[in-house]
């Protein structure tokens, strides 16, 4: 064989073994400039799933909506993954996966205050802009610079409930929270409002997030006998069985007032509440019984989509505004998407025909947005958070108060 | 009593020089996998941690006849002690790896003693109650252990203070597949030896071996040691490579999936971990990745499948078919 017969040789064999190389390389670029991966993280199986649904619908109710008003050429593309419920580590690994192996832009989801925790700390080596939709702890904007909130803190809602059940001229209070980060929080938040508004609390008790029997909690309550209970529980099904364990001890029909976030009494869950949850006060950022235009266009949409008996609650909303935020960035940056860009947009981003109302993002990275007081009530033969009073706000109070 | 076919009982011959250098040949291959799959290091690194732990656990399991439902909570300990570690300052992963394994032996030692003194049923409703108690104790030291937010501000300086943990899992990667390789052979010395093969005689017939004067409660309790001590140093690893510590390593929920992990591989078998594990994980990667919604589904018929039709694990199958293929040319 002559000798450029196998220099050829060689050369075909050299080019087949680079191109094999090359392979992994050329998959871990992003598909095309113009397709902006989002990855997104929520609770799809187990108990708090319905949650999780709620943010997914919105989300994709959204894209559905809003696809055209990106600039011509840019798609955007979906990448969910499921974290099972509060479980950090897993989400923490299902975020490095998505910024690594699918190459995602910009991660969202971000349901549970411990694992948005665990994706935020992530996101600030990896420079991976994440809008954290419905995490409610207030450390979790804290953790790195490219965090976002869309959703609530416990602080913006219980620290001003604190100060409203004291001017009620209630003196005595006791607090039940689920013992995890949000709960800590709202316990601090509310016992702060309410104690400098001239209350005492007489007990505390924080039950854990896996217990499902609140009897021995209640009853003890019950035997103190309050004034007013402060109550917080991730909302969902927890929620309806808060409320009937709350009925069952018979406090609902005791002089014993109720009062919490608006997680207390979600609004997909009120129907399974009944008569019990009647009168029961919260302090949330959305009703989809608001009157609002925003909000009517909104609650019409969803239940066209997704069928008459249908609301959206707070959690779609978080998830709804988190997508238009996402969106809005997007189009301003048309399509290719920096972070530094990116969080600098975000931090001043705003919106005002929000379902809630006004809303946007400030510095700190927080959401800022009106807060409203509601009663549940019965409305056309349906219970609703009917609201009665709104306080506007300016961002998170325990930033404000912890501020160096 | 217990349900786990017992594997074929054969001396292994001791390989030659040669067969023992071409044992290497696959973990040489394993370490080369992030040139050819990028961004699959945290899957990785996590699969090797969990081969880690069902090595320890088929040791109870597949050698020592004793199943238990509650090896998380020795797992956990481990993870907590390393964690708890670092955010007081002892950031060394080969220190707290070390500290780690001497905190889950002693709660070994202090469990199995305890418990070792039963028998079936009874022991795995132990099993189980010991791995709850730890869990709950987790759950409401939250000073110490971030109760249900976790444990925040986990960190660990680099491997011999050379090679840092990143968030790619390069480290991570490397760093966790030697300490598998280590404690694999560890093990294989482990059940070869004298202990190993008396461990089997337990398993298999305990009232014959109390008669040729084992002292078997001592070889139980020592056999569990050593696994806890093992299943600690499987979770330190988790808390190193994740930088992270949940309640999930203390839960029920893990203590199953290892068992299930190990089954499906073929309990001992050595080997099963390696099989079982990769298998099991892969599956769930991928079935998660389909429908985020309803992949526990996909999961569960596997697995109903697998316990129906495969009770050797995959390994099983393939020892079935080889003594097909050998029936069949001889």
């Amino acid at each position: 064989m002559s000798s450029a017969g196998t220099l050829a040789r060689l050369m075909r064999v050299g080019l087949v073994l680079a191109a094999t190389m090359a392979v992994p390389f050329v998959a871990a670029l992003p598909a095309s400039a113009q397709t902006v991966k989002i990855g997104m993280i929520l609770t799809y199986s187990g108990r708090d799933a319905a949650l999780g649904e709620q943010i997914d619908r919105a989300v994709n109710l959204f894209v559905k909506m809003h696809e055209k008003e990106l600039p011509p050429g840019v798609k955007v593309e979906l990448i969910k993954r499921d974290d099972t419920g509060v479980n950090p580590d897993l989400a923490k690994r299902l975020a490095q996966e998505l910024i690594l192996r699918d190459g995602v832009q910009i991660l969202t989801g971000g349901q549970w205050t411990p694992n948005a925790m665990a994706i935020a700390g992530l996101t600030k080596e990896a420079k991976v802009p994440f809008i954290t939709m419905t995490a409610g702890g207030s450390a979790v904007t804290l953790q790195s610079p490219y965090v976002v909130r869309t959703g609530w803190t416990l602080w913006q809602t219980s620290y001003p409930l604190g100060q409203w059940a004291a001017k009620q001229g209630w003196k005595n209070a006791y607090t039940v929270v689920s013992d995890f980060g949000p709960g800590h929080d709202g316990e601090a938040a509310f016992t702060k409002g309410f104690t400098e508004g001239g209350g005492a609390i007489t007990g505390a008790v924080r039950i854990p997030l896996k217990t499902t029997d609140y009897l021995p909690y209640f009853q003890k309550i019950k035997d103190v006998n309050p004034d007013v209970v402060y109550v917080f529980n991730p909302g969902g099904p927890q929620a309806t069985a808060f409320m009937k364990a709350f009925d069952d001890v018979g406090i609902t029909k005791s002089k014993i007032k109720l009062i919490g976030p608006g997680d207390i009494t979600s609004d997909d869950e009120l129907p399974n509440m009944g008569k019990s949850a009647l009168g029961v006060v919260t302090m949330l950022q959305y009703s989809p019984a608001g009157v609002r235009p925003a909000n009517a266009e909104f609650v019409a949409a969803w239940k066209k989509e997704y069928g008459a008996d249908q609301v959206p609650t707070y959690f779609a909303v978080a998830g709804w505004d988190g997508m238009r935020a996402i969106f809005d960035t997007i189009k301003a940056q048309k399509g290719k998407i920096d972070p530094e860009a990116t969080m600098a947009f975000l931090r001043s981003w705003s919106n005002p025909v929000s379902p809630r109302g006004p809303v946007r993002i400030d510095q700190a990275g927080d959401i800022v947005q009106h807060l409203y007081l509601r009663r549940v009530e019965e409305k056309d033969g349906r219970l609703a958070n009917i609201e009665f009073a709104t306080i506007e706000q300016t961002g998170d109070p325990w930033k404000i108060f912890n501020k160096k | 009593m217990t349900t786990i076919p017992a594997p074929p009982v054969a001396v292994i011959a001791a390989p030659s020089g040669l067969a023992r250098l071409l044992q290497l040949v696959p973990w040489f291959v394993v370490a080369g996998l992030p040139l050819v799959l990028p961004g699959y290091e945290p899957l990785a690194m996590q699969v090797f941690v969990m081969i880690l732990f069902a090595l320890s656990l088929d040791l109870l399991v597949g050698y020592a006849g004793i199943v238990t439902l509650g090896h998380a909570g020795l797992f956990g300990m481990g993870a907590y002690t390393a964690g708890i570690l670092s955010v007081h300052g002892v950031t060394d992963p080969i220190v707290t790896a070390l500290a780690a394994m001497v905190v889950a032996a002693l709660t070994g030692l202090v469990f199995g003693a305890a418990m070792l003194r039963t028998k079936g049923l009874t022991l795995l409703m132990l099993t189980m109650a010991a791995a709850f108690l730890l869990y709950e104790i987790a759950n409401k030291a939250t000073g110490l252990t971030g109760g249900e937010d976790g444990l925040q501000g986990v960190s660990f300086t680099p491997v011999l203070g050379l090679f840092a943990f990143d968030f790619r899992g390069k480290t991570a990667f490397f760093y966790s597949l030697v300490a598998l390789f280590l404690v694999f052979t560890f093990v294989r010395i482990l059940i070869n030896s004298p202990f190993g093969w008396s461990l089997r005689g337990i398993r298999e017939n305990d009232a014959r071996m109390v008669a040729i004067g084992c002292p078997i409660l001592q070889r139980r309790v020592v056999a569990y040691v050593i696994s806890a001590a093992l299943a600690g140093l499987a979770g330190a690893l988790q808390a190193q490579t994740t930088q992270f510590v949940a309640l999930h390593s203390l839960s029920f929920e893990l203590s199953g999936n290892i068992l299930i992990m190990l089954i499906l591989g073929g309990s001992g078998r050595l080997y099963g971990a390696f099989v079982g594990v990769p298998a099991f994980m892969f599956a769930q990667d991928l079935l998660a990745k389909q429908d985020p919604a309803n992949w526990f589904l996909g999961q569960g018929i596997i697995l109903i499948a697998m316990v129906m039709l495969a009770p050797g694990g995959m390994l099983g199958i393939a020892e079935r078919a080889m003594a097909a293929i050998k029936r069949r040319l001889s």
